[in-house]
């Protein structure tokens, strides 16, 4: 290992290396002690994202987390195994109603009669739940999605590419129709039930052994505010996750994927079993869909049926694309970038709308874009709270913005993010020299 | 769904059957057009349309501004065509009015496919749906915001009316979605025997091939786009008339998810088969339909609107009998 040039690789082991040299492993270094500064709110580190989310960002940035665990999944089976899937969403689901009947605090099992008979108030219904700690409910939920994952492969065994596309669509349907049946589990179709909280409990005790769920001292040593606490157990688990999946890439089994990716009927040849290592592609990545969403729906708290649809299995396909297919940097970069720029836009336009009254520079800006909903007051963004004619709010422009950056990343930037990040390193990497 | 059951309790079985089996006609004609839809554009530009949701919504849009509204906002001439407020158009008004709903879409189609689709030509298929995905995104907020909560009104002529054939009822909007789908089939049909459709059928067959004979491949495409998103357009404006669930209006809740309803009609026939969108549409509805009707008695266990995943329940089991679909061609796989 040395201070080498990009890709310069001098053996093996480095090559398979997680950090094959000293100035990425510096890089990482950093980059860690910043995420924990930031975390504790350093001053200077956490103005950056009080600048870009404003003064609550750790909530935004927080909830991303889990998402970006699930991304890690669906970025080994289309990333790595080449298996394009839009049914992440349905895996999600899987984990975090396995979660949810664990570890939810629900009425004795008796009260979960399997089919409902009549509709009725179902937040008074019984609810089904064994109110069990975190520790078995989170292991719980990745290897039910996986078993799952396992199941529905010989069905996605038998089809490829843009097929298995529109299979693993009808998962999520036949999901959101499940979440309609089972009110036991899932609660109202529309407003969802509680999901357990993300405190660290040894079996049902009443105070827990770490507290997530409210300010306070941890281990008489450092007083942390609620968000900040589940901000650093998600991004632990985030960083346990990350090198679980790096681990798994550059060894044997990764590499039987990326053959497989790479040409299927080749790879069989080789001496790797296509139908074999495809299912585990499917379990891996369904394991990762069930943690992170088990850990959303905590995050979160409450979750209806119909938050897992079709548009998150997009959003998930979304962040590969844009953040750059294959790659682990490159998901990260995704996730942050399609889960956070909505928040972005929102808080830079309420900035711009309080420019409105400040008359400075801004003003005229804020005044051409944004319309209170009087009448002569025109611009494309309403903050009103009456929508006058075709305005839009800020919650649809971002609709709207994000599918106009799938489409611009994807014609002019194949490779995303990371490919725009390759491209700065490869022209620094001759720098001063053209070639 | 209850009120549908008692009104059929009243009527005999044989009476149910004929309602039953007409309905099911119908729901096929919606699924028949937009699959058609899809084929065109799959077959022509191997492209898998999931913006399809979204566009033929946006000429449906088109259908209620132009005949509710008169004219499009934020322009300055209205539609002269339009009638009186508080009145609707006569029927051959209206078609009229379909007709350039239509045109406006396929106009939408042409956009979309020289913006959006001609720079990926070459691109992984993957990525060419993956764009339409965000295409769908993009517009789905305005389609959305045109229509509110409360829907927006098609001014069908003929409403919620029926015809009383021997105690079954069957409203006159299912024999136009049949009419209109035929109509529109059978040009389809006739249209791979014109010049251009044998263009078309050579493009999707080989396209550097078929560059040589010197047909303009980029023409071919922005046909097959303007085509399709013509059809799928159709087929939302279909499905709008009563007593399609939304009654007589462009919903938000149920047009955003009519062309994924049908995704299940495409796989089932193959993507890139015309004969087989037509005969998947019509086994998916059926299946839809009688599910709904004949197993109503279990509403309970199976969950209320289990009716709608019966498409995607029959699309798994076929997959694992025919992987192509009925008529779809094998992907010849090579190392």
């Amino acid at each position: 290992m040395a201070f080498n040039r990009p890709l310069l690789r001098t053996s093996y082991e480095q090559d398979a290396a997680i950090f094959p040299s000293y100035t990425q492993k510096g890089m990482a270094a950093v980059f860690g002690v910043v995420l924990v500064l930031m975390g504790l709110g350093a001053p200077y580190i956490s103005a950056v994202p009080e600048f870009f989310l404003g003064a609550t960002w750790i909530n935004p940035i927080t909830n991303m987390l889990p998402l970006a665990i699930a991304a890690l999944g669906i970025n080994i089976l289309v990333g790595v195994t080449g298996q394009v899937s839009l049914g992440h969403a349905f895996f999600m689901g899987v984990g975090a109603y396995t979660a949810v009947a664990l570890g939810g605090n629900g009425d004795e099992w008796q009260a979960c009669v399997p089919f409902h008979e009549e509709i009725g108030l179902l937040e008074e219904r019984g609810q089904c739940g064994l109110g069990l700690p975190i520790w078995v409910w989170l292991p719980f939920s990745g290897a039910v999605a996986a078993a799952v994952g396992i199941l529905v492969s010989p069905a996605a065994m038998k089809v490829r590419g843009l097929y298995l596309a529109i299979v693993t669509v009808g998962l999520v349907f036949i999901g959101l129709h499940l979440g309609r049946m089972f009110p036991e589990y899932a609660g109202d179709f529309e407003s969802g039930r509680k999901w357990p909280t993300l405190d660290f409990k040894l079996w049902k005790e009443e105070t827990p052994l770490i507290e997530f769920t409210e300010d306070g001292t941890w281990f008489g040593l450092i007083h942390l505010s609620e968000e900040q606490k589940q901000y650093f157990l998600l991004m632990a688990l985030l960083g346990g996750f990350i090198l679980l999946a790096k681990n798994l890439v550059r060894s044997r089994t990764g590499r039987a994927l990326q053959a497989i990716r790479d040409r299927d009927i080749a790879a069989e040849v080789m001496g790797v079993p296509e139908f074999q290592y495809k299912r585990l592609g499917f379990a891996i990545s369904s394991f990762y869909a069930g943690i992170g969403g088990a850990l959303w729906g905590s995050y979160l708290g409450r979750r209806s049926p119909v938050d897992w649809s079709l548009f998150l299995s997009v959003d998930f396909i979304a962040i590969i694309l844009i953040g750059g297919a294959g790659t682990i940097a490159g998901t990260m970069l995704g996730a942050v970038f399609v889960e956070l720029t909505p928040e972005v836009v929102k808080h830079r336009t309420e900035w711009l709308a309080e420019q409105i009254d400040a008359s400075n520079i801004f003003t005229p800006v804020a005044n051409f874009l944004l319309t209170t909903g009087e009448s002569g007051d025109f611009g494309p963004i309403n903050i009103g709270t009456v929508a006058p004619g075709w305005t839009m709010s800020v919650f649809q422009w971002n609709f709207v913005i994000y599918g106009v950056l799938i489409v611009i990343f994807l014609i002019f930037e194949p490779l995303g993010l990371y490919g725009i990040w390759i491209k700065i390193r490869n022209y620094w990497k001759r720098w001063p020299f053209s070639y | 769904m209850i009120t549908a059951v008692l009104q059929f309790a009243q009527v005999g079985a044989g009476a149910t059957l004929i309602q039953t089996l007409v309905k099911a006609l119908a729901l096929g004609s919606v699924y028949v057009l937009i699959a058609l839809g899809f084929v065109i554009i799959f077959k022509a530009t191997q492209v898998l349309n999931f913006a399809a949701g979204a566009l033929s919504m946006a000429g449906a849009m088109f259908m209620t501004i132009l005949i509710s509204d008169g004219g499009f906002p934020l322009l300055p001439f209205a539609n002269p065509l339009a009638p009186a407020e508080g009145e609707t158009a006569g029927i051959v008004l209206f078609f009229v009015h379909v007709l350039i709903a239509l045109a406006l879409a396929a106009i939408l189609g042409l956009v979309i496919e020289r913006v959006a689709i001609r720079p990926m030509v070459g691109q992984p298929l993957f990525a060419m749906a993956v764009i339409t995905l965000g295409i769908e995104i993009a517009i789905r907020p305005f389609n959305l915001d045109a229509t509110a909560l409360e829907g927006r009104q098609l001014g069908v002529p003929w409403g919620a009316n029926s015809w009383d054939w021997g105690g079954a009822v069957v409203p006159k909007s299912y024999l136009v979605a049949v009419i209109v789908a035929a109509i529109a089939g059978v040009s389809v049909l006739f249209f791979f025997r014109t010049k251009l459709g044998v263009a078309m059928r050579a493009v999707a067959f080989d396209q550097e091939a078929a560059m040589a004979q010197g047909i303009n491949v980029g023409r071919v495409f922005a046909i097959a786009w303007a085509m399709g998103t013509a059809l799928a357009a159709l087929g939302a404006i279909v499905y709008g008339m009563a007593p399609f669930p939304p009654g007589g209006s462009v919903s938000q809740e149920i047009h955003p998810l009519l062309a994924l309803r049908v995704l299940p009609v495409i796989v089932l026939g193959g993507l890139d088969s015309v004969a087989g969108a037509i005969y998947g549409g019509l086994i998916i509805a059926t299946a839809e339909v009688f599910a709904g009707q004949y197993l109503s008695q279990w509403n309970s266990t199976l969950g209320s609107g289990y009716s709608t995943i019966v498409p995607y329940l029959v699309m798994l089991f076929m997959l694992l009998v025919k992987p192509y679909g009925l008529f779809g061609t094998p992907e010849i796989r090579r190392v």
